[in-house]
């Protein structure tokens, strides 16, 4: 197997030293089946073992190693040595306030997460001894939304998100239409409030950066222009008197 | 429960993009063959007037320059704010503006023509 | 330890120069000057022909030829093809998505379904104004 000499830039910021975040740039010599993880892995184990950086699962599960590669939004665990330059940049996420090196702060989303109501309401009570019914039609309408695992990757690619905080962003509002698009749920008016406002859907003006980079084909763009159209019929139906949805 | 106003907009503007996504290259086709100096037979005057003076040439008109206007409204609104210019309220009004009278000219010169 | 986390601004006015995606879609949004731009000269074209008068259509479509109007005329017609109608057609099936029974439509057959109704719409413009 082929090693490579990969010079790595990496942005590190220390809260208690740094006025502003700087590179620095390590030089690692790589395995050609190595994905970027196990250079900055390299990295911490015999070069500089300050570096900070979240990692845990190593095989596109966990969400946690959203990083900028090359200036693009990327899980490092999924992205190949083979398939880069000699030269790698590495930055912290874009869009979110960095904590430590590539380590950033993840609270505004995670509230957003949990502003969106990320699970199913039900008004009445469940059935009796037995499990909500739902077919595989009814499935299929949502199940690509389920893929998402929170790397956040969307949010480092929306210039929306980075131009207004409040923008409730790509993966909060996917993940409310994962809810609202299930059968089993009845609190699409619930989460309309929030949704259909300034700072939900309207904000997005369908640059579609967020679906590119989703490294599990979410496609949170294509959740959020659907919404619109729901929100826009939704309009009209409360302005005419029309009955809205069955929630 | 509140949706913001933008959902009217926002309907127009999707309806009127899929129509201008569909009509305006044949549209600027006619104009092209007219700068060529081919002007297409039901262009002349007699036969686009005899179009414009019909109910039916008066509806399809007005739809196709309502939708289009109003589309092109609420994109310029969003290119305005994508390029740094954030008094949103005041840019939306000025452009729903132009677009309302863009919608009244339409109704007007097409309701002169008989 | 103290939390001092470093914020990255965006620049408001020139962050889509940061990627080549950000400019697509800034090229994409453009294309909305050319609708605005169509639409005022078809209600100005309205306006002249409700003065009712043959000659005044014909000086207006005179003043409408010339090889600056075919090359202006042409790259608008290059530039709305690429930067709306096809995206336009590209992206509807994420906002319609279809589903017929269990399964959703593929979307290269939502997107090749519109590309079909544009050919027949534009036909049925050209015989509509009687140049084929």
């Amino acid at each position: 197997m082929g090693t490579r000499q990969l010079e790595l830039e990496v942005m590190r910021y220390d809260p208690e030293k740094d006025e502003a975040p700087h590179f620095q740039t390590y030089s690692v010599p790589c395995n050609e089946d190595w994905v970027i993880l196990d250079a900055i892995n390299y990295v911490k184990d015999n070069i500089d073992t300050t570096l900070a950086y979240r990692w845990s699962c190593h095989m596109m599960v966990c969400g946690s190693c959203g990083m900028m590669v090359n200036g693009e939004p990327v899980l490092t665990c999924k992205t190949f040595v083979r398939d880069l330059p000699d030269k790698v940049r590495i930055e912290p996420l874009e869009n979110f306030p960095i904590e430590r090196d590539l380590v950033v702060v993840l609270d505004d989303v995670m509230q957003k997460l949990h502003q969106v109501q990320p699970y199913i309401v039900r008004k009445d009570d469940p059935p009796e001894d037995a499990e909500y019914k739902q077919t595989r039609g009814q499935l299929m309408k949502f199940k690509q939304l389920t893929m998402c695992i929170n790397c956040m990757c969307c949010y480092a690619a929306c210039p929306q998100y980075g131009l207004n905080k409040d923008f409730i962003g790509p993966a909060a509002l996917a993940l409310a239409h994962r809810y609202n698009l299930d059968n089993r749920d009845q609190g699409k008016s619930d989460r309309l409030d929030i949704l259909a406002d300034h700072n939900g859907v309207w904000e997005c003006s369908f640059v579609g950066a967020c679906s590119e980079v989703c490294p599990k084909h979410v496609d949170p763009a294509a959740a959020i222009q659907q919404m619109k159209v729901d929100g826009a019929v939704e309009f009209w139906k409360q302005r005419l008197g029309i009955p809205g949805d069955k929630s | 429960m509140a949706i913001a106003k933008k959902a009217i907009v926002w309907g127009l503007f999707a309806a009127g993009g899929t129509l201008t996504s569909f009509i305006l290259p044949a549209l600027i086709g006619l104009f092209l063959l007219v700068a060529t100096g081919n002007v297409p037979e039901n262009l002349q005057f007699e036969q686009f007037h005899a179009f414009a003076a019909s109910w039916l040439g008066k509806a399809c008109l007005f739809v196709v320059l309502f939708l289009s206007v109003w589309h092109a409204a609420h994109r310029l609104r969003v290119v305005v704010h994508d390029f740094g210019i954030r008094k949103d309220a005041l840019v939306a009004n000025a452009v729903y503006t132009v677009a309302a009278v863009g919608t009244v000219l339409a109704a007007f010169y097409l309701l002169a023509i008989s | 330890m103290s939390r001092r986390p470093y914020v990255r601004e965006m620049s408001k006015t020139t962050w889509y120069m940061r990627n080549g995606r950000y400019r697509v879609y800034v090229l994409r949004e453009l294309s909305s000057f050319l609708v605005a731009f169509y639409t005022f000269l078809v209600i100005y074209a309205l306006s002249v022909l409700a003065a009712g008068s043959a000659v005044q259509w014909n000086s207006f479509l005179a003043s409408q030829q010339g090889v600056g109007m075919i090359i202006f005329h042409g790259l608008a017609l290059l530039y709305f093809l690429f930067y709306q109608t096809f995206p336009w057609f590209k992206l509807a099936p994420k906002a319609m998505p279809i589903q017929v029974g269990e399964n959703k439509v593929a979307d290269s057959k939502i997107i090749g379904a519109h590309y079909v109704a544009w050919i027949v719409v534009t036909a049925f413009i050209f015989w509509l104004a009687g140049v084929i």
